[in-house]
């Protein structure tokens, strides 16, 4: 194993001691109650703030709590929050996020903290299942597979969002989130909105109905900032506003 | 906010956006033309056009607003859903009446 100095205390010294083949990394630890302590990694070419995270835990300490999988942003497992942003770890290059030299690595916000930079992704969960993002069969293994035409409208608007890995960048990101913990958030949105565009789906009464409540996504203040940040460059907002017109049309129909 | 609170808000927002740029237009026309009080009430008593007009631009405020204080209330302060309700209805009951007295003031006097 190298040898690497072990973990420093943050300090302006320490920030003027760092050499360019350096960089400085406050990573939190703890849980709710935890704070900041301050690591120095070597810097490496087109390193990624999850090469950082994971340096600090195989060579400076082993008790740093930390979740990743796949490492190329396909599993949504290792999202941070990065100098203040949620990020997917794996595929933020540290040379774009630390203009300053330093990273401040937290755990996602709007979740428990289990410890360290994992949280509890149990409430983002629960709220897919409370948008009533689960696909409702129509058919049977003995029916024809549907036809879905991939230039209909229906069609369209689920490939636009359909991308989701459930990071849990955007449910972070959201200051509406933030101020009301009953938010469904832009993930459950989003995933409900692919199910309504769903024409092999038969189960949008009761999702409309369960997004056009208290919480649901008339909620959404449209800040973007889920669209903002989302690793897949997709669109929350838009999806959120396509429900919001949905579920306008079916109450002026009386279907709610 | 739920969809019902939703499509009235909307609703009234879409309904408050001609009638706004009427009413400004009529400001614009009597402070152009040097209108006094006297000129305005002689338009305006027994017209039951103006009292429409007002009626329903009253009616939306009042519905407008109150949506939205009560929005304000259960996203920013510790008050709970019901609570919010029952403030942004009184605020919108106070609204409603003290724009029918105008109303009544303008038109019916």
């Amino acid at each position: 194993m190298l040898d690497y100095p072990r973990k420093q205390a943050e300090s302006g010294k320490d920030r003027m001691n760092e050499t360019n083949s350096q960089i400085s990394v406050s990573l939190w630890r703890g849980a709710e109650d935890g704070r900041y302590e301050t690591y120095t990694v070597p810097k490496r070419e087109s390193q990624t703030v999850l090469d950082v995270v994971t340096f600090v835990q195989r060579h400076i300490d082993t008790t740093l709590s930390y979740r990743f999988a796949c490492r190329v942003g396909v599993c949504g497992s290792c999202a941070m929050t990065v100098n203040g942003k949620p990020r997917w770890t794996c595929r933020t290059h540290v040379s774009k996020v630390a203009d300053s030299g330093h990273l401040e690595i937290g755990p996602l916000e709007n979740l428990p903290i289990i410890k360290d930079l994992a949280t509890d992704m149990e409430p983002f969960f629960e709220k897919w299942q409370q948008a009533d993002g689960v696909f409702a069969p129509t058919k049977t293994r003995r029916d024809a597979i549907e036809q879905i035409r991939p230039d209909s409208m229906a069609r369209k608007a689920v490939d636009a969002v359909i991308e989701c890995i459930n990071c849990g960048v955007c449910y972070s990101a959201c200051d509406t989130v933030r101020w009301n913990e009953d938010y469904l958030g832009p993930a459950a949105l989003t995933r409900a909105w692919t199910l309504v565009n769903d024409e092999r789906d038969g189960g949008n009464k009761a999702r409309l109905q369960a997004i056009a409540g208290s919480g649901g996504c008339h909620t959404c203040h449209s800040h973007q900032t889920c669209q903002e940040l989302c690793p897949q460059t997709l669109n929350p907002t838009a999806a959120i506003a396509g429900l919001k017109r949905r579920t306008a049309a079916a109450y002026l129909k009386g279907e709610l | 906010m739920n969809v019902r609170l939703y499509v009235w808000q909307r609703g009234t927002a879409a309904l408050m956006a001609p009638l706004v740029l009427i009413h400004i237009a009529v400001i614009f026309y009597a402070t152009r033309q040097g209108l006094s009080a006297a000129d305005i009430l002689s338009r305006t008593r027994g017209s039951v056009v103006w009292a429409a007009y007002y009626g329903l631009f009253v009616a939306a405020v009042s519905i407008h607003a109150a949506i939205g204080v009560r929005n304000i209330l259960s996203e920013w302060s510790p008050v709970h859903d019901r609570s919010a309700g029952r403030v942004a209805l009184a605020f919108g009951l106070i609204l409603a009446a003290a724009g029918l007295r105008a109303i009544y003031g303008l038109v019916f006097a």
